[in-house]
């Protein structure tokens, strides 16, 4: 599928998305959080879609905001697409879990919640992965201070 | 009459055993938290996190020819490919035009990179399943490898021969015979190998039917390389997605399709079977020209994001970067192909014994610092 073909049959499931290109070879379709689970397994179950392999899921802080971005691709139609969802509470960021539609979120989501502090609803092992329980603070956030460990430049 | 019953201290009870961090064959700093019932895995829990470098955030504060240093530090075995990674993903994104030349001898040595990975993980799987002798021979193989990137760029295993715009030298004068000294080497040694282990009926018969994944599995835990091919699920992103000179030659995407750990290990036996034959219809054909084309010294990428896969030896790997059009990118995720492939470890292992998860983790080819980037 093309991404305007792309374009056409998502605004049929949820209108009003924002669609933009980000100077990227793939479609960006930003999603808000409530809307992402249901976009999300749409975008899988649909046989015109198919996106089945999930090959990258990447927390971002955005300054404003946190967020995640879900590059997918069909293992069928070789199309590829980008899904984005932001969370503007910094304090207690928390978007669904899409572990329950592809296994590999499990582990890249608990990565996220290590990093990030994003938690996601109805994961099922929400724990650091990377660092230990105690751990103060998540770093790759852009406000993350470590005085010993970081070399700033 | 009453039949006696089993008494309970004959009841069996589920406890936990820890299985590294130092541990042969984990590879590497990975700590699993084995739950067991007498010898029956019952669930797997990888603690991770033993070399974490955050080589992510170090990214956000350097520049993109210091970000290729750190890439060779994340899967020490494929470090060509992941330099080329790098470099291809800020090439495209600068819309630079690379030379042919480059391009070929890109590929050439990221296929020779594949056959030293495989040659490494075909030594040390028979050592992990009790085959002492094939470790030695993966690594006199290897060695000749070695000495060829030695020769080429001063370095063994991190070789950081690639800058953005090209290569840092032009290849040695010696390259392409050596390389074809190799070939012809290599071609009556994987035989060898077939005949030591592949048709071994004691390593058969630890490895079929061990650790069988699915494909739709496969699919659902984002596996990728020789362990999803393995499960008839094709996806190599030299197919799907060819850079550098791979759209130029013919070779066969290798799949089986039982899942089991000697499915697995066939497909990495075949791939070195075509990366050779990579190498072979390449390194008559190096064209001639520039090995670098200038580029400014301070890159700035223009405002945006790129995305940029190869395969390495053990699967995809992605280089995600966000840019806000200064010298370091706002954010660069690396998508590992060790991480997802870690994913699915409890999947496949639970149900086995332990001396199947050896064996399923020798064929998972896992790298740790590729996991904990």
């Amino acid at each position: 599928m093309t991404n305007e073909a792309l374009q056409e049959l998502i605004s049929s499931w949820i209108p009003d998305l924002e669609y933009t290109e980000e100077g990227s070879q793939f479609l960006n379709v930003h999603v808000p959080s409530e809307r992402l689970h249901e976009l999300m397994s749409q975008l899988k179950n649909n046989s015109e879609t198919g996106f089945d392999y999930l090959f990258c899921l990447s927390g971002v802080d955005w300054g404003e905001a946190l967020g995640v971005v879900y590059h997918l691709e069909s293992t069928t139609h070789r199309h590829i697409i980008v899904v984005k969802v932001k969370t503007e509470d910094r304090e207690n960021p928390i978007l669904d879990t899409v572990s329950d539609i592809w296994k590999t979120a499990e582990f890249h989501e608990r990565e996220v919640f290590d990093f990030f502090g994003i938690k996601f609803n109805n994961h099922p092992n929400l724990q650091r992965l990377f660092l230990t329980d105690e751990w103060e603070g998540f770093p790759l956030r852009k406000d993350y201070v470590d005085d010993i460990n970081m070399i700033i430049k | 009459m009453e039949t006696p019953t089993v008494h309970s201290n004959f009841k069996s009870e589920e406890y936990f055993i820890n299985m590294g961090p130092q541990h042969p064959a984990t590879h590497g700093v990975l700590r699993l938290v084995l739950t067991i019932d007498g010898e029956i895995i019952k669930k797997v829990e990888p603690d991770l996190g033993y070399i974490h470098r955050s080589i992510e955030k170090m990214c956000e504060r350097d520049s993109y020819q210091q970000i290729v240093h750190l890439t060779d530090r994340m899967d020490y075995l494929s470090a060509n490919i992941n330099n080329e990674a790098v470099c291809l993903g800020v090439e495209n994104a600068l819309q630079l035009e690379i030379p042919e030349r480059v391009k070929v001898i890109r590929t050439i040595i990221g296929e020779l990179t594949r056959i030293s990975s495989h040659c490494l993980w075909w030594g040390v799987m028979g050592m992990d399943v009790g085959a002492i002798t094939t470790y030695f021979y993966g690594f006199r193989d290897r060695e000749m490898l070695n000495d060829i990137f030695e020769e080429t760029c001063g370095a063994r295993l991190t070789m950081n021969y690639n800058v953005p715009g090209g290569l840092m030298f032009d290849i040695h004068p010696n390259f392409v015979k050596r390389v074809k000294k190799f070939v012809a080497h290599f071609k009556t040694k994987i035989p060898e190998y077939d005949r030591l282990l592949t048709g071994n009926v004691i390593f058969q018969k630890r490895t079929k039917g061990v650790g069988v994944l699915s494909k739709e599995d496969a699919i659902s835990f984002g596996a990728s390389g020789p362990v999803a091919r393995g499960s008839g699920y094709s996806c190599d992103v030299r197919k799907y997605h060819p850079y550098s000179a791979l759209d130029k030659v013919t070779f066969n995407e290798c799949l089986e399709t039982e899942g089991d750990t000697f499915a697995r290990y066939c497909v990495r036996i075949r791939e070195l079977w075509e990366s050779l034959s990579i190498v072979e219809q390449l390194i008559d054909n190096i064209p001639q020209g520039e090995h670098r084309v200038k580029t400014n010294a301070v890159i700035k990428l223009p405002k945006g994001e790129f995305y940029q896969k190869v395969e390495t030896a053990r699967g995809e790997l992605g280089m995600y970067i966000i840019s806000t059009g200064t010298k370091s990118p706002y954010r660069l995720k690396f998508r590992s192909p060790g991480f997802s492939n870690l994913s699915l470890l409890n999947h496949i292992a639970v149900g086995g014994k332990i001396g199947d998860l050896v064996a399923t983790m020798a064929t998972l080819d896992l790298v740790i610092p590729d996991i904990d980037r």
